[in-house]
């Protein structure tokens, strides 16, 4: 069963990494950057499944800005077989809600049977485009799974979920959007033959015009929830 | 019900028992309720013959809300979004609270896209300024606390971090009169089938949930040393967490495993043994209350975040305590 499998992946500030912070921003210039970790599950169990059935497609897709591509250029060093990558100076400075309309529409252009992701980036922690970008798609989501196993057919997916003190064993139909966590898997290292590859695999850019993105109604102007503070904890 | 202003509070349950992180949110939601001269609502969800328990009922909340399909039943994160989505529309309260568990972390941002407002997560705070609701909220590994300010789309959705929003004291109010509504759940709702919940033998208090965690690290040396926490842990009613490692190495289970890659704590109290301190460790627990480490190494950089330190082999140590604890608070 060939399924299209999207992997959403974000770029995240390495989180060993000492923070400053000017002016309610904090100075990610020069910061370490890596794929966020719970994205490597989402990858992995990607590439799991295509190698278990050998005939499943990997795509990443991340929206962020030009430095994304050494992300990108991870996950496809980690298995993944393309990558969509949108770039436009008008995502920038979006909320939670608005990454994930640019996600969804950027993935509306695709096909897919399955949308992983992570279950939440490590710099901001918002734990919110998984399920937003369920909903606006139209498809189930279920988060923080630790365990999948993806139905003979394709159509259908059964999941085991974290809860606090235990955990839920669910069926979804697919196409679905899962969140990944912990403890699905051991995600690899990529392997120098690996890296190779990737530099040679595609990663198409998709502006604002192509996934019919509107500034107006879209764009950081639209913002739910806005900053007004950013500071370091209060000291103990 | 939909005159002035109304902070709903939807109070998770499992297996009909209030989870404490729902009584904190309710709290929270009299809170605000009182700051923003508004009512506050406890909102429930279950089967149909799902009850209100007490506590919900008597909290000092002006109404509750009890949402029954028997898709409700067990906890279903789809059918609930489209009853709660329905139930918010007709009914429009200022601002939605719950608790940040794993389905308040998932039920938020499904209704805050299918609603188009916003949403802040794992807030520790919570702040009203005239009309405009500001929250608070940790970002980059607890290394920087973020404030958000809400626009004016209606409801302002938050999830709170267990633990923070304790009540001071139980209030005894009188019970507040609980409307029943059967929710009707299109064919959208009814994807998702559970299976089977599951819970950890034995129940023991989670780590999100206790008040008191000791917890070890690498310096425990080995697996077999955890019995020295366990028996702490029994003395002060504690849950035993563990850092990433210790995990990893398959000492303790994963979801004891407190972290930017495990679960985030907000203990009173949280007692680190043999844990050096690394970032990531922290971001899981450095909002306790009150941090005590116990590290031989006088440099580590636990101690920077404990507000008491003990230097010396947590091995020796550790049964002093649980004796010294045993005294003390045995009647
Ligand atoms: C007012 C405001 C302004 C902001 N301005 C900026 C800004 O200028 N620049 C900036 O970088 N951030 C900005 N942010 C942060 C940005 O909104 C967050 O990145 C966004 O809310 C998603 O939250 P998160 O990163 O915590 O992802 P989560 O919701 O925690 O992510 C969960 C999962 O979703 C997927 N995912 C998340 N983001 C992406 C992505 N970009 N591409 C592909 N997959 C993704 C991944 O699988 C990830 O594991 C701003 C936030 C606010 C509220
Ligand atoms: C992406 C990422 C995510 C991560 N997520 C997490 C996470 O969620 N949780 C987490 O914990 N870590 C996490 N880590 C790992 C983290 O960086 C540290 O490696 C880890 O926390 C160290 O665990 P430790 O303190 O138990 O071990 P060590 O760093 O080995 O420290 C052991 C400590 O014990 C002390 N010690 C040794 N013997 C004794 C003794 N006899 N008596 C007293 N003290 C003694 C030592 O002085 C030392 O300070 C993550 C790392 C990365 C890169």
């Amino acid at each position: 069963m060939a399924l299209n499998i999207l992997v959403c992946v974000k770029q995240v500030i390495d989180t060993g990494a000492a923070i400053e912070i000017k002016d309610g921003a904090v100075q990610i210039e020069g910061l370490p950057r890596v794929l966020n970790p719970y994205d490597e599950f989402a990858v992995e169990e990607a590439v799991r499944m295509k190698e278990a059935d050998g005939e499943s497609t990997v795509t990443l897709i991340s929206m962020g800005p030009e430095k994304f591509k050494d992300t990108l250029r991870k996950g496809l060093a980690m298995g993944a077989d393309k990558a969509v990558h949108l770039l436009d100076p008008a995502f920038e400075g979006l909320d939670s809600l608005g990454v994930a309309q640019v996600l969804a529409a950027g993935i509306r252009t695709l096909d897919y049977d399955l949308i992983l992701c992570g279950r939440q980036a490590v710099d901001d922690d918002m734990a919110q485009v998984g399920p937003a970008l369920a909903v606006l798609l139209g498809l189930p989501f279920i988060s923080v799974i630790t365990k999948l196993n993806v139905g003979g057919d394709g159509k259908s997916a059964e999941v085991t979920r974290q809860i606090e003190g235990g955990s839920e064993l669910i069926e979804t139909p697919l196409p679905a959007v899962l969140t990944c966590q912990k403890g699905l898997n051991e995600p690899r290292l990529p392997s120098l033959k690996g890296i190779m590859a990737a530099k040679k695999k595609e990663i198409a850019v998709l502006d604002a015009a192509a996934i019919g993105f509107d500034a107006a109604s879209q764009g950081a102007t639209a913002n739910r929830i806005t900053q007004v503070d950013l500071a370091k904890p209060p000291a103990r | 019900m939909n005159d002035g202003k109304q902070i709903w509070v939807w109070v998770e349950t499992l297996a009909g028992q209030v989870k404490p992180v729902g009584l904190e949110a309710l709290h929270a939601g009299k809170t605000l309720a009182e700051q923003l001269g508004a009512t506050a609502t406890a909102v429930l969800a279950g089967g149909p013959d799902a009850t209100v328990p007490e506590a919900v009922t008597g909290s000092g909340v002006q109404q509750v809300l009890l949402i029954q399909h028997p898709h409700l039943d067990p906890h279903n994160s789809l059918g609930l979004v489209e009853a709660f989505a329905a139930q918010i529309q007709s009914r429009q309260p200022a601002v939605v609270l719950m608790g940040a568990t794993n389905h308040g972390k998932e039920l938020a941002p499904a209704l805050a896209a299918k609603l188009g407002v916003g949403l802040a997560t794992d807030c520790i705070a919570l702040d009203v300024e005239g009309d405009t609701l500001k929250a608070r909220r940790p970002v980059y590994a607890g290394k920087a606390h973020i404030t958000f300010q809400f626009g004016e789309h209606r409801p302002c959705l938050l999830t709170l971090r267990p633990n923070v929003f304790r009540p001071s004291q139980a209030t005894a109010a009188e019970a507040a009169p609980v409307e029943t509504v059967t929710a009707e759940i299109p064919e959208d709702g009814l994807r998702l089938k559970i299976k089977d919940v599951v819970q950890a033998a034995g129940r023991k208090l989670d780590i999100s949930e206790a008040r008191i965690i000791v917890s070890g690290g690498m310096g425990m040396q080995k697996p077999e040393n955890f019995r020295l926490l366990e028996e702490l842990a029994e003395v002060l009613g504690a849950a035993v967490g563990a850092s990433r490692p210790v995990v990893d190495n398959g000492w303790r289970e994963y979801s004891n495993q407190v972290g930017q890659t495990g679960r985030t704590v907000s203990p009173d109290l949280y007692i680190a043994c043999g844990i050096s301190g690394a970032v990531q460790h922290l971001a899981g627990m450095s909002s306790s209350r009150c941090i005590v480490a116990i590290n031989k190494d006088p440099n580590a950089p636990i101690f920077d975040v404990a507000d008491y330190g003990i230097v010396g082999n947590v091995l020796d140590i550790l049964p002093v305590m649980t004796a010294e604890f045993k005294k003390v608070l045995s009647p």
